[in-house]
């Protein structure tokens, strides 16, 4: 899969709960596209119609904190989000991320480098790279970054058990 | 170099060598468990993904407790159907129908041992850590890929030490102690970290105990509490010390936080309306008038807690008007408490006993409160309407405190009784 992502980055500060990336009440919306226009709404209206693929999140501490409700890693997920940077995660929401698609990246220091709106890149299980600054990473292990190049949890066990079926058909 | 338990049950099972907190690893679960809430979205999930066959079905186990028997036609027959359709479509074979609470037949039947890791489609699933197992709780659609593939990623969390010393004193329980704790450190003072007890205490603690504390460690957010292994775990667990012995923390680990308990200090607490960590000591609660007491659940539904709660009431009535409940964790100990003549004890004092279940713990079957009632429940949580409505009242105490709670109407201290008593 892709090992470099490249994109503007989108600063969000602490505890960014489930709430702020996608209000309860925007949760009943049949269609992720339809509810993903929503994402963020309160804190950052633009960012739906705004953000492109490829595009990088950084927040501060926490980040995920709240509901466990699974639509807030895919509504960032479905307006083009691959990599979300954050001094920490809410645990349901890290499991959460990986499960639907989303990498996530633990780093504290990235923050104090970069404003929004910035451009930066981030090279998988080495570093982040912005305006002029390196921040080493720590590795994600292969299998997580294979549910994310699946397309999420449901999608990579379906694919594994579709190759084993075709092995056994051969 | 120097490892918490965690670390080293999680080293052993994934066979890496060196981890450190905020590591991926990647388990093989020893056991699985999913109970009879999630079968059909479980059912569902492994449809959506095409599994036909599981990695390992030996390593699952089913287990029907809390729609079990249906309270709600339609609605609890569908859950009982999708466990029994999972069990036939995949050859799962370790299937529990009404035998007790999930939580309780996991270490009875041995599915959780010391020095292993298992995970459960139930939050409550930190109870097994009272013997030394890593045990931690997953949602339906991570269940279904780890049945499918044997595999299962965690985190390495971050640990905090829980340093016991001395003995309980008389009429103080470990339910007292995990109170105390959770008033100290508040219901998210884990979140997503270790719980590791230790200390010379630890062997004044019985399983039963150590099952009670790491059940309600949950409550303070954490991934999994953790009991060392020691010669009452090798005992309850049929085992040869030797073989369990490396399932306690290294010396030297590293710990994020390390709390001291003396438990002669603990006092009989209360997790009060409406929150676990809204903790009381007995004193600043005594008085409250209850209209229902309920002894049972996965925190307290076991013999030393049927035993405790007989004891106090054995040829006693109790207050007038006053609902009294009594529900085994599992058959094993229904049988056994008749054996002791608990039962009797119960029935004579003008308690109702009930089938070994979830029961009104979680507000499924009967019990329901209504609005202002209040009732002195054995259980791990008083989230608002959990056993009623939501203007009902919970308050969490020991099998002491319920026993003395139900003989006077009120909440007592279970010490001025003994003390009476001896």
């Amino acid at each position: 899969m892709e090992k470099v992502f490249k994109g503007r980055v989108w600063k969000m500060g602490d505890d960014i709960d489930t709430d702020t990336i996608i209000p309860g009440r925007r949760g009943t919306i049949p269609e992720m596209k339809e509810m993903g226009k929503y994402a963020f709404e309160l804190l950052r209206p633009e960012f739906a119609s705004e953000s492109k693929d490829g595009d990088i999140i950084v927040g501060g501490k926490n980040f995920g904190c709240g509901f466990s409700r699974e639509q807030a890693a895919s509504v960032i997920a479905i307006n083009g989000i691959k990599v979300v940077i954050a001094k920490s995660f809410a645990r349901i929401f890290f499991r959460n991320a990986f499960n639907k698609g989303l990498i996530l990246i633990e780093s504290d220091g990235v923050q104090d480098a970069c404003k929004d709106g910035d451009t930066m890149e981030v090279e998988l299980n080495k570093c982040i790279r912005v305006n002029g600054q390196e921040f080493p990473v720590k590795k994600i292990p292969d299998n997580l970054l294979q549910i994310v190049e699946d397309g999420g949890l449901i999608e990579s066990i379906k694919k594994r058990n579709r190759a084993l079926k075709q092995r056994e058909v051969n | 170099m120097a490892n918490t338990l965690v670390e080293k049950i999680l080293m052993k099972n994934t066979g890496i060598k060196h981890v450190e907190v905020g590591d991926i690893v990647i388990s093989h679960p020893d056991m699985f468990m999913v109970h009879d809430i999630y079968t059909p979205y479980l059912y569902e999930t492994l449809k959506e993904m095409e599994t036909e066959k599981l990695d390992d079905p030996d390593k699952v186990t089913i287990m029907f407790d809390h729609c079990l028997p249906t309270a709600v036609a339609k609605n609890d027959s569908v859950h009982y159907d999708a466990g029994i359709n999972l069990s036939k479509k995949y050859g799962i074979k370790k299937v529990h129908i009404g035998e007790g609470i999930c939580h309780t037949l996991m270490h009875e039947y041995h599915y959780a041992k010391p020095g292993t890791v298992v995970t459960a489609t139930d939050s409550h699933t930190t109870t097994y850590g009272g013997g030394g197992c890593f045990c931690t709780g997953i949602g339906t659609a991570e269940m279904g890929a780890a049945l499918t593939t044997g595999e299962l990623w965690f985190k390495i969390p971050s640990a905090i030490k829980v340093i016991l010393k001395g003995k309980f004193k008389k009429g103080v329980y470990a339910k007292d102690l995990i109170e105390t704790i959770l008033g100290d450190i508040r219901s998210d003072g884990a979140q997503y970290k270790s719980i590791e007890f230790t200390g010379e205490g630890v062997k004044n603690i019985s399983m039963e105990s150590r099952y009670t504390i790491c059940n309600m460690g949950l409550e303070a957010g954490a991934k999994c509490a953790l009991f060392p292994a020691d010669e009452k775990t090798a005992e309850y667990f049929d085992m040869d010390l030797k073989d369990i012995e490396w399932v306690k923390p290294d010396e030297d680990a590293k710990y994020e936080r390390t709390l001291e308990y003396d438990l002669g200090d603990i006092q009989p607490s209360l997790s009060c309306p409406q929150g676990v960590d809204n903790v009381h000591g007995i004193d600043e609660v005594k008085g409250k008038k209850v209209q229902e007491v309920y002894i049972g659940s996965c925190t307290n539904g076991s013999i030393e807690d049927l035993g405790v709660a007989a004891n106090i009431l054995k040829n006693k009535k109790i207050a007038p008007y006053m609902k009294l409940i009594v529900v085994p964790a599992s058959n094993t100990i229904f049988k056994q408490a008749i054996e002791l003549g608990y039962i009797q004890t119960f029935i004579e004092a003008g308690g109702v006993i009930s089938h070994p279940s979830c029961a009104l713990c979680c507000g499924m079957p009967y019990g329901l409160l209504s609005d202002d009632e209040a009732i002195l429940s054995t259980a791990n949580r008083n989230f608002i309407g959990r056993m009623g409505t939501k203007k009902s009242l919970i308050y969490l105490g020991s099998p002491a405190i319920a026993a003395v709670t139900a003989l006077n109407g009120e909440i007592s201290d279970p010490r001025e009784y003994l003390e009476a008593e001896a």
